[in-house]
């Protein structure tokens, strides 16, 4: 499936958010993730259906004013 | 002592956490400036990458509250969204939302600001909203929900300080009863005085002290300012006269002619 994570493109094999974010490595408490500019919240992640062409974004805590 | 959305905070110096030399700067800064709330944001997470935890370590080691932001978003969507992805990494309601419409002054897109605001407040947010002077967007930011108000004073980085007095002190006598907090411009500790001696309830500032030669300084320099200002302004300032007044008593001075 391809995606677009951060603005990067990558095909995986994962078909969850969960799992999307094992197989790069991301974990932790301080990640917030979003799926085609929407919310998905953490406890949700496991049985958030990806599709291909979805556009995931990422965050996590960072300096600002 | 302030309350914002009910919470009292000992400080009215609210301060950014971008642009120090090093983290270790910044929590100095932080604590000598004496503030009770930082500004933080949320940006893309490197895969692997552990550069939010280690900074959000931080944050919370500094016994301060968050205020995240909406910094750099340019559509109610993004806004909208990046509050709601605050909410769930920072644990609080709290947003400093600005939905940024001109990319050369960093000028708020009102009518985006206010429709964000509207859709964040209904969603059981604590919105501050950063805005302009102008008092119909005002109006209409707290029609929407919001319970405090973030007007500039001049645009974000600029630190040229109050560049129309006139406008600020309109604004002020208009909302009386609503926490105003001057957010963007302020170069100076001396703008941050001549904000509060008006009357506003707080200022938010970043840059001035972030790039000053000596931040922790700046930062100490700055909290100063802000308490000397609003003790002036709580304690009725003499108004300018045209005419010289002499302080010493004439009566009872010698005569030598």
């Amino acid at each position: 499936m391809k995606l677009t994570v951060n603005g990067e493109a990558h095909e995986v094999a994962a078909t969850t958010l969960e799992a999307l974010l094992a197989a790069l490595d991301y974990e932790g408490d301080w990640l917030a993730t979003a799926v085609n500019n929407d919310l998905v919240h953490k406890a949700n992640r496991a049985e958030f259906q990806l599709n291909d062409g979805d556009r995931i974004e990422i965050l996590s805590p960072m300096q600002g004013g | 002592m302030i309350e914002l959305y009910g919470a009292e905070l000992p400080s009215r110096l609210l301060l950014g956490t971008a642009q120090y030399p090093s983290p270790a700067m910044l929590a100095y800064a932080v604590r000598a400036s004496g503030t009770a709330v930082v500004t933080v944001s949320l940006r893309r997470e490197m895969a692997g990458g552990r550069a939010g935890e280690k900074f959000w370590s931080l944050i919370r080691s500094l016994g301060v509250r968050i205020l995240p932001n909406t910094a750099g978003c340019h559509s109610v969507k993004e806004a909208v969204t990046t509050a709601q992805m605050a909410r769930e990494v920072f644990g609080t309601t709290w947003i400093k939302l600005e939905v940024i419409g001109n990319h050369d002054t960093l000028q708020p897109d009102v009518f985006g600001l206010v429709e964000a605001a509207r859709i964040l407040c209904e969603d059981g947010f604590a919105v501050f909203p950063y805005t302009t002077d102008d008092l119909v967007v005002a109006e209409r930011l707290l029609a929407a929900g919001c319970k405090a108000l973030m007007p500039w004073c001049a645009p974000i980085g600029s630190a040229l300080g109050p560049i129309n007095i006139t406008a600020l002190r309109s604004m002020r006598g208009h909302f009386p009863g609503v926490p105003l907090i001057v957010d963007a411009g302020l170069g100076r500790p001396s703008h941050a005085a001549t904000v509060m001696e008006l009357g506003f309830d707080a200022v938010l500032l970043n840059t001035a002290v972030a790039k000053a030669a000596d931040p922790v300084g700046m930062a100490r320099a700055f909290g100063k300012a802000v308490e000397a200002g609003r003790e002036a302004f709580s304690s009725g300032m003499l108004e300018p006269r045209d005419v010289a007044v002499p302080s010493t008593p004439t009566i009872g001075r010698g005569v030598f002619s």
